[in-house]
């Protein structure tokens, strides 16, 4: 299933971006945004959007890039079911930022394609003044890894 | 050590250190305050997820 997450099939008419090469193929930008506590996202955002995304010193629109360096692996406990999952390779940092408004979403979305949605997460709404404010990684493992496909 | 505030860089021991945590289901996220007179000068926070983005995905049988 990992096979869903590296987006090698074309189901339907296609609206990708080229990885400039079928035999040297490039890895997507990944970039992770963050949002006021006023702000919606949800499961149906499915690009990125400056409306609601938080602003103060030393942010930037759109965020930061993460680091990708983790290849989707899959487990499979039939021939129907299993788990495939990704998870960022290192913690998504803003540095020397201050976020005054209360921010609760960090969105990660792909800048490589178009900006398109790959997931949402919330957590308790935050401030930050002249300080850093880091979003450390679970394990990838089957059982924790930040974004997870699973049939059973 | 210095620490990074509003009003520049500063002693930490000069300064009031305040810290809290949460933990839930949904993540571990810590922070540290450090108050001058009664003002924040610096707050940083660190969440640590804990709840996947996990859709279902369904493979129905055939037939």
């Amino acid at each position: 299933m990992s096979e869903l997450m590296l987006g090698q099939h074309q189901l339907g008419t296609s609206t990708i971006t080229s990885r400039t090469s079928l035999t040297s193929p490039t890895t997507d930008t990944v970039k992770a945004a963050l949002y006021l506590a006023s702000a919606t996202l949800n499961a149906s955002t499915t690009v990125y959007s400056a409306t609601g995304e938080v602003s103060g010193t030393n942010y930037i629109a759109g965020g930061v890039t993460v680091t990708n360096g983790n290849t989707p692996a899959s487990t499979n406990s039939s021939i129907t079911a299993g788990v495939a999952y990704w998870t960022p390779s290192a913690s998504i940092a803003y540095t020397t930022v201050t976020l005054s408004t209360s921010f609760d979403t960090v969105f990660l979305y792909n800048s490589t394609q178009s900006n398109k949605a790959i997931s949402v997460h919330t957590f308790t709404a935050q401030t930050v003044v002249a300080g850093t404010f880091t979003i450390l990684m679970p394990s990838n493992t089957t059982a924790a890894a930040l974004i997870r496909f699973s049939t059973t | 050590m210095l620490i990074t505030t509003t009003k520049g860089d500063m002693e930490e021991a000069l300064l009031e250190k305040r810290e809290g945590s949460i933990d839930n289901d949904n993540e571990l996220t810590t922070w540290v305050e450090y108050w001058d007179a009664g003002e924040l000068v610096h707050r940083s926070a660190h969440v640590t997820l804990k709840k996947s983005f996990s859709p279902f995905v369904e493979v129905a049988p055939l037939g």
